[in-house]
């Protein structure tokens, strides 16, 4: 049962975060990138299969947990966690820069448009 | 002594990479001098090692004396060597030209991404174990991301979204691979997985089957493979060139990673004894490099702009190169590899130099920049019309220069190949899509420039001034010509190292002295409940 539930889980945050990343604007792509991280990282965490009540120190009781995974995922986490903040500020940076939040910076004539306006005093 | 001069390739840079972090903006003489010191000081180690015929048995470093598989391990052989030798020497060529031209100074802390950058790169050249290479991998992407918007430019960070993204995406999925095997094959040491493939459950071998491709899809993205490249020409073509040089290096991490993966892990293995891995991925990589190079070929002939151009010949070196790579099913393995090496050096160092010419002509004609166009003509155009001239030489494969040798030698390992007649064809005819184009291309630049009559305050031709920076563009060429000259004993080097990658039991031997561990010590094989850290 909870194999099933979490199964389940990554695999609904996986297929969310594969739709949120083809959509057109930055926000739902970094949202879904996220997503997809989450439902990596679970991923990972089960890869040491599932066990309640066992520590994670070979031993200690009669059942232990695998450690490996747990360093790993906390590694990932890590790492998702700088990616997600890199791509956050990237997006907004693009959204500045360009005029507008589409992927590809479309609309670029008008977005020129806006930029120059805005430069043309400073230059 | 040789383990610390090993162990200095990766963390030299990321000492000084944290120093320049602190020098970079209050000291920038110091901080260009550390980073010219430290690319220097990775060339001399990493060439004194293979000189010294240290990689020619594997050389094996356990990181905290942890033995393998329980440690992780950093390997030294012939073929991660050769690999540190080239990225020192394009980081060389593009830090000096930065500095030369002052593109350093365009953004903060260039010189910090750019050694961060080559702790990732040696970083992941030298692992042996695969989440250690996804860290690695994430290392050097987040320096490229650095690196590749510095300068700014609105392009740029359009280019540079969809990089990130892209490789985002990737690592993702190389998580998913990496978790899958270790949840089923219960090691993520490369040798320690290797041999234990054979003993994996037989209903984990679709599971396992799926993680390795999922693995050589996320290499292959890194590499830029059809249908995964089309990031590659936005993100090299928008970048600052210095950065654009230093990428040269970036789709032949994707590259090693898939030779090292296929030679060491797959060949002459299977899967829980039932699907053989010898030829699980080859014909994979000989079709997907077959279509690369053709399009990529199509590519160089649409490029309005040289730096994209160029761009698309990386993207046509790494098609070539996943032929050869895609060849070592054949009865001629080794010559496959050895001619892809050879190739391989070839073009990184020359299309790095290519994207420093791209980057001078840009600078010097102020109408046009790099477009493929005619305008007034820049000063001194007959020195770089010339260099244009051998680089389109060397990079479309015509003899006397290097690319002509390389690719002789991977099609004389396809001869006895079924698929001959494809290879040859696309090999050629793509060749020769990409000598019209670069023909084109040099007569729009120079010939027609000639004739352009410019306005006479236009006239930079006329400004006979030094050009900083193109003795890097040029020096590239000197190398090539000394790999032409000195092709015998370079070639036969390469053929040792080919026979070293394709006899895998040298690496397995050296990482894994006492073979797998027994049950008895190393639980948690599929399907039993793992009851101990086992890596």
């Amino acid at each position: 049962m909870t194999n099933l539930a979490i199964s389940l889980l990554i695999g609904v945050l996986t297929g969310a975060g594969v739709y949120l990343v083809l959509r057109a604007q930055t926000f739902p792509v970094v949202l879904g990138l996220t997503l997809m991280s989450y439902g990596v990282n679970l991923f990972l965490f089960t890869m040491g299969r599932l066990h309640t009540a066992a520590p994670a120190v070979v031993g200690a009781t009669g059942q232990s947990a695998d450690a490996l995974p747990q360093a790993l995922v906390l590694t990932a986490i890590v790492i998702a966690f700088a990616m997600t903040a890199f791509v956050i500020v990237l997006a907004l940076k693009a959204r500045a820069a360009l005029g507008n939040d589409h992927v590809d910076g479309t609309h670029i004539a008008q977005a020129n448009r806006v930029i120059d306006r805005h430069e043309e005093p400073r230059a | 002594m040789t383990a610390h001069l090993i162990s200095l390739l990766v963390l030299l840079p990321i000492a000084l990479a944290a120093i320049l972090t602190m020098t970079g903006q209050r000291a920038p003489t110091l901080s260009r001098r550390l980073s010219l010191g430290g690319a220097a000081v990775l060339l001399l180690v990493s060439v004194g090692l293979l000189l010294g015929g240290h990689g020619d048995t594997p050389r094996v470093i356990e990181l905290g004396s942890w033995a393998a598989p329980f440690g992780i391990v950093w390997v030294f052989d012939r073929l991660s060597g050769l690999m540190v030798v080239l990225t020192s020497i394009v980081a060389l060529l593009s830090l000096i030209y930065a500095i030369r031209r002052d593109e350093d100074s365009a953004g903060p802390h260039f010189h910090a991404l750019f050694q961060a950058q080559l702790f990732g790169l040696n970083g992941a050249f030298l692992t042996g174990d695969l989440f250690n290479l996804f860290v690695f991998f994430e290392v050097l992407l987040l320096a490229s991301y650095g690196l590749l918007l510095h300068g700014n430019g609105r392009k740029r960070t359009r280019a540079g979204f969809h990089y990130v993204v892209v490789n985002l995406i990737g690592s993702t999925l190389f998580l998913f691979a990496v978790g899958a095997l270790y949840g089923t094959v219960g090691s993520l040491n490369l040798a320690d997985i290797t041999l234990k493939l054979p003993e994996v459950a037989p209903d984990a071998v679709p599971i396992v089957t799926t993680a390795i491709f999922l693995l050589f899809t996320v290499f292959l993205i890194k590499g830029a493979a059809f249908p995964l490249y089309l990031w590659l020409p936005g993100a090299y073509g928008y970048a600052s060139i210095p950065v654009a040089a230093l990428f040269a290096i970036m789709t032949k991490v994707g590259l090693y990673s898939v030779l090292r993966v296929d030679s060491v892990m797959l060949s002459g293995n299977t899967i829980g004894g039932l699907v053989d891995t010898t030829a699980l991925i080859a014909p994979w990589l000989l079709w997907l490099g077959l279509i690369t190079l053709l399009l990529a070929a199509l590519g160089v002939v649409a490029a309005r702009f040289l730096r994209r151009q160029v761009a698309y010949l990386i993207i046509a070196s790494v098609g070539t190169i996943l032929i050869a790579l895609g060849l070592v099913t054949g009865p001629e393995r080794e010559m496959a590899i050895s001619g892809a090496l050879f190739y391989w050096i070839h073009t990184t160092v020359l299309s790095a130099g290519f994207f420093l010419l791209a980057g001078l002509m840009m600078r010097h004609r102020p109408q046009a920049g790099d477009e493929i166009e005619a305008a007034p003509p820049m000063p001194h155009a007959i020195l770089v019309g010339s260099l244009f001239f051998a680089y389109a030489i060397a990079m479309a494969g015509l003899p006397p220069l290097t690319g002509f040798f390389g690719k002789v030698i991977i099609l004389s390992a396809a001869l006895d190949h079924p698929l001959l007649a494809p290879i040859f064809a696309v090999v050629l005819v793509s060749g020769l899509i990409m000598v019209i184009a670069l023909a084109r291309a040099g007569s729009r630049l120079f010939y027609q420039s000639l004739a352009t009559p410019g306005h006479p305050a236009d006239r930079a031709a006329d400004a006979k001034g030094p050009m900083p920076g193109l003795a890097m563009a040029t020096l590239p060429l000197g190398l090539a010509a000394l790999m032409v000259v000195g092709a015998q004993p370079l070639s036969s080097w390469l053929d040792q190292t080919a026979g070293q990658i394709a006899q895998p039991a040298g690496y397995l031997d050296a990482v894994m002295p006492h073979g797998v561990l027994q049950p008895e010590t190393a639980p948690g094989k599929f399907g039993q409940d793992v009851d101990g850290g086992h890596h």
